[in-house]
């Protein structure tokens, strides 16, 4: 399965430079490499398809300029998988619903993309900002959210000695105080949004931060997402009505830290 | 003068009397909440639910009011309420603080604040047997402003649901245009900041419709725009300020 993370990267503006094989106006060529990216990354469902045909078969599967349609992934777990921590009837509204809204919302925004993009209508293509970004980011999000999520007790959501571990001792001095900074961090955001623990490239350290709503983490700060914790209220009402610092608490337990080891070495290799 | 007013502005006055005249509040007979422009001198404070918790049943539960109310909202006055203690913004309603904090950047103050104001507005929007078409000043006007009343309720839906977050949705009075306007906030936005005057809103933030309706905002949307509407509250908003100019 192709690591969202490498594919997310592509969506920080770099030096805007031509694609092979596609001709496009200056303003929009970053645009469509990072769309292109954002597709890829999305499509997790092309699973079945080695890593770099995936992020080629979707772009030529589509005529559009924007790469075509996106699809809600599968759950790497049963619907009940997470309990008691998070119920079956969250993780079911959660992501049939919500996650799918996002799916649904951010294709429809490509749709009207593509068409202001062939008629050259920058009014048009500046007016879908909001909605690609919200849409496009609740979609990253939770594609990342469902992956560093595993079942309670299970071997993955142990925290085994190795990278990431030393890693948190150099930047938190341990795990414990790293879970109690960001769960800090994650209950104190306002209104909806998220908590990420993050890679910095740059000072090459693990770093805390949260988003709003659904600004994506790695195109809005440059940190690479290892961990997030989704602080919507919907992520938790269901089950801990108002009482976010408990959900937060509990969420430890559902971590799939061998899913954060691979991001953070993914990150750390480039 | 009893007969023309509502009486939700009747409580109003009495409640302003009585402050005038130093009873204690929890000595009136009234649904318990101040009216709106009146200064209860009381700084912010967690003004009591206009009806009982499960009046707005089936729409909205009383389990939701017991979370809303006596959860949500009683945080926001009591943090913003140890804000302000020791500074001379004590004793300020909550319309003055979040005007202040906005002024200042102060970002923690102001998001306490607007939203103790948010929640207690909120609340006397949404009446039993409310909704559906105004009657009053306020239809008048909705008329002149939006051309029909389908006209506002599609506006004002779109709003609420179209909110990416956390969020508001506003019909107000634009002094300056001199008509009303809908808007929508992200968090604890308030369009007193922007020099509107509010005359209706809903609470669009998940904790405000998740126990009932789950992810369907738009079917909560609806439920308030034809079910809870107070328009005798909206009317009163708005002599309110014809009154004041």
């Amino acid at each position: 399965r192709r690591d969202p993370q490498q594919l997310t990267k592509s969506l920080i503006p770099h030096s805007i430079t031509a694609e092979h094989g596609t001709m496009s106006p200056t303003s929009t060529v970053g645009l469509n490499t990072g769309l292109r990216a954002l597709r890829s990354v999305a499509n997790l469902r092309s699973s079945s398809l080695p890593e770099g045909a995936a992020k080629t078969a979707a772009a030529y599967l589509s005529g559009a300029p924007s790469g075509g349609k996106h699809s809600l992934p599968d759950l790497p777990y049963d619907y009940n998988a997470l309990e008691p921590v998070i119920s079956s009837e969250t993780m079911t509204i959660h992501h049939t619903k919500h996650h799918n809204t996002y799916v649904t919302n951010l294709n429809a925004s490509l749709e009207k993309l593509d068409a202001a993009v062939s008629s050259g209508d920058v009014g048009s293509i500046l007016s879908l900002e909001g909605a690609l970004r919200f849409n496009g980011g609740g979609h990253l999000n939770h594609a990342l959210f469902w992956e560093n999520l595993a079942p309670k007790g299970s071997a993955a959501s142990e925290l085994k000695d190795g990278a990431l571990k030393d890693a948190l001792v150099e930047s938190f001095c341990g795990a414990d105080e790293m879970k109690k900074q960001m769960s800090a961090s994650s209950v104190a955001v306002q209104g909806s949004g998220w908590g990420w623990l993050g890679y910095n490239p740059k000072t090459m350290r693990l770093e805390i931060a949260t988003r709003p709503n659904q600004d994506p983490l790695q195109p809005t700060t440059g940190l690479v997402p290892l961990l997030g914790i989704d602080v919507w209220e919907h992520a938790y009402y269901v089950d801990y009505r108002n009482v976010r610092p408990d959900y937060v608490n509990a969420v430890w337990d559902v971590v799939n830290w061998d899913v954060v080891e691979k991001r953070y070495l993914a990150a750390k290799g480039e | 003068l009893a007969s023309t007013m509502s009486t939700s502005r009747v409580a109003s006055l009495l409640m302003a009397a009585a402050v005038a005249a130093s009873l204690p509040l929890d000595a009136l007979a009234t649904d318990g909440s101040c009216g709106s422009g009146i200064d209860c001198g009381a700084g912010i404070f967690h003004e009591s639910l206009p009806y009982a918790p499960a009046a707005l049943e089936p729409h909205i539960s009383s389990e939701t009011f017991s979370y809303h109310h006596g959860k949500h909202y009683a945080k926001y006055v009591n943090v913003a309420n140890s804000m302000v203690e020791g500074t001379n913004l004590a004793g300020r309603s909550s319309e003055d603080v979040l005007l202040s904090a906005h002024e200042s950047g102060s970002a923690g103050l102001f998001n306490n604040a607007a939203q103790a104001y948010n929640h207690a507005f909120f609340f006397k929007c949404m009446k039993p047997g409310g909704g559906g078409e105004p009657s009053g000043r306020v239809a008048e006007i909705i008329e002149k402003s939006f051309g029909s009343y389908a006209k506002f309720r599609e506006d004002f839906a779109a709003a609420a649901v179209t909110a990416f977050g956390s969020g508001w949705a506003w019909l107000s009075l634009d002094p300056v245009e001199g008509k009303l306007v809908v808007t929508k906030t992200i968090g604890a936005g308030n369009p007193l900041t922007d020099g509107l005057k509010p005359l209706l809103t809903l609470d669009v933030w998940e904790h405000a419709y998740y126990i009932d309706y789950r992810n369907d905002r738009p079917g909560f949307v609806n439920v308030f725009l034809d079910n809870l509407v107070n328009w005798d509250f909206v009317n009163a908003n708005l002599e309110a300020l014809v009154a004041d100019k």
